[in-house]
């Protein structure tokens, strides 16, 4: 599949509008579920790590896809506690 | 699974992690996007999975266990007030992640489909693997540096010496100079060159810059990351990558934008460091004016009879851990029916939000949790500011004295409160180096204590 660069430019578009719809008090989680959401790089990994045969692709792609997993698990968890603990007024 | 099935996956992967920045606008909907982003990754990573290219599971079963049980126990047990450094560290991991995809590519072009048919990586791929690899080198280097200093590993203070801005300069040059080469011929050792170059160029752009600026960095690393994953995105063709490191990209563009803007700094200014330490750099304005100073009592008692008080935190809470005492105290003075709220200024912190999230963890419902704009005017009909671990932010110099280095800075306005509870250590001046005429004022008095000490002794004194 050929990716315009145009999705490229239109996503920038959105995140500029999304991000500034960011409530300041959530700038922490939304720093974090950034993290776990480029995590989405271990796709790369993904292909290096994939084949049978050994290769140094391989180990690099090994390396990534952990690095990527301690990102992707570590990100979604923390913002989930974070955002655990924004509660409203106990009535 | 067919090509375009699989195209129409990473898309739907990508909606959905709009979708989970998206749910950031309230907390009520905060909870649902995350799970947005889940689904969304799942999506991305079952799609890649399934492609006929991938035949051996059994390495990424072991890299998936191993990554996800350190990720998943580091953010069960980390302190929120060590939120700051658990973000650099993870920047850094997509930094360095982006740097090895990269090398993969590199070490094996034709699994990726970069080559032509005679086995040449393509030009366009050539340029956007350089790119990828040199932000993803830099937002690695750079967040470690950025880590060690919040960790307190290292000083917080800037590091500069001379010709540092010269040396950035010249390393920078030659790193472009080698992605040109790289591109016109794509050699390994081209390769391995300009990453050697933009590893070190990330630790030396991070090193200046001082500990009070931090939330800036947090963010610019924070866009860095992104357009490096961008950047491998597209190399890899692939959509998910691509949305995902644009949006990524330009999050982090903006709070940086928000927090250079909330210290009335300029980027530049920022980048080329020197400002901003851990403890002031230089023992300025030094003055025998008389302060009013106070004790736990004093305070108790003015707080009692206050009907309104607006608490302004800043860095010096999250150091003292005094997040859940103050709620504490904030309770006691609710139930003797003092209405109180928060201020929060911008910079507030090491981070973006990070004072919302003590708060929060502090069990601080978030209705009372107010930003500066929001809160700002009602200082004037407020009986009581009470502020503790902040100090430049309520500066009143910022808005009266032209001669000030913070002139111009956003400021909440707690001079304009019948009264001023001001808990410090000692009249040593904030960050900016400079003296906060607050100290002096008529209606303030100082609670010369640590933080956390202070908010308890004025929570027994309201028994």
């Amino acid at each position: 599949m050929i990716v315009d660069p145009l999705v490229w430019e239109l996503t920038i578009f959105v995140g500029y509008y999304v991000v500034w719809s960011v409530t300041p008090a959530l700038h922490t989680p939304l720093m974090s579920i950034t993290n776990a959401i480029s995590s989405v790089i271990v796709v790369g990994a993904l292909i290096a790590v994939g084949p049978e045969e050994f290769s140094a692709a391989k180990v690099f792609g090994f390396a990534a896809m952990m690095l990527a997993a301690v990102n992707i698990f570590g990100g979604f968890v923390v913002t989930q506690r974070i955002l655990g603990m924004f509660k409203k007024k106990a009535k | 699974m067919s090509a375009n099935l699989t195209a129409l996956a990473y898309l739907a992967a990508a909606v959905l992690f709009i979708l989970a920045l998206r749910g950031l606008s309230s907390p009520e909907s905060a909870r649902r996007g995350n799970v947005f982003g889940i689904t969304g990754m799942l999506i991305a990573v079952g799609a890649t999975i399934v492609s006929p290219d991938i035949t051996s599971y059994a390495w990424i079963l072991a890299a998936l266990v191993i990554g996800g049980a350190i990720g998943t126990g580091i953010a069960l047990k980390i302190h929120m007030t060590a939120m700051p450094q658990l973000v650099a560290a993870f920047h850094s991991l997509v930094g360095l992640a982006a740097v090895l995809v990269a090398a993969a590519a590199m070490d094996s072009p034709a699994s990726y489909g970069i080559t032509d048919a005679l086995g040449h990586i393509h030009l366009a791929s050539r340029i956007e693997m350089a790119l990828g690899a040199v932000i993803g080198a830099i937002t690695f280097t750079g967040s470690v540096v950025a880590f060690t200093k919040l960790q307190g590993l290292v000083s917080g203070n800037p590091v500069t010496f001379p010709g540092q801005h010269l040396l950035n300069l010249i390393l920078a040059v030659a790193t472009v100079a080698l992605i040109v080469m790289f591109v016109r011929d794509p050699q390994v050792i081209y390769f391995w060159t300009f990453m050697a170059l933009a590893l070190v160029l990330g630790v030396l752009v991070i090193i200046p810059i001082g500990g009070a600026d931090m939330p800036v960095v947090i963010s610019m690393l924070n866009s860095y990351s992104g357009w490096a994953a961008a950047g491998i995105g597209f190399t890899l063709q692939n959509s998910a990558l691509i949305v995902t490191g644009a949006l990524v990209g330009s999050s982090g563009a903006i709070l940086s934008y928000i927090m250079v803007k909330a210290m009335n700094r300029s980027f530049i200014s920022v980048i080329l460091g020197g400002f901003g330490g851990d403890t002031a750099t230089s023992g300025a304005a030094k003055t025998d004016r008389p302060v009013k100073a106070g004790s736990a009592e004093d305070a108790a008692f003015i707080l009692k009879n206050a009907s309104s008080v607006i608490i302004v935190p800043g860095y010096g809470m999250a150091v003292a851990q005094a997040q859940h005492a103050l709620a504490e105290m904030a309770e006691k003075l609710k139930a003797a029916g003092v209405r109180v709220r928060y201020g929060i200024h911008p910079v507030a912190g090491r981070m973006p939000g990070h004072m919302n999230v003590l708060l929060a963890e502090a069990n601080v419902p978030y209705e009372e949790v107010e930003e500066l704009e929001e809160i700002n005017l009602d200082f004037a009909n407020t009986d009581v500011a009470f502020v503790i671990g902040a100090n430049d932010v309520t500066n009143p110099a910022a808005r009266n004295d032209p001669a000030s280095p913070i002139y111009g800075m956003p400021v909440l306005d707690v001079d304009k409160a019948r009264t001023v509870l001001f808990i410090k250590r000692s009249l040593s001046p904030g960050y900016a180096g400079i003296d906060n005429d607050l100290f002096y004022g008529d209606t303030t008095m100082m609670l010369f204590a640590d933080a956390k000490k202070m908010v308890q002794d004025i929570a027994t004194e309201l028994g």
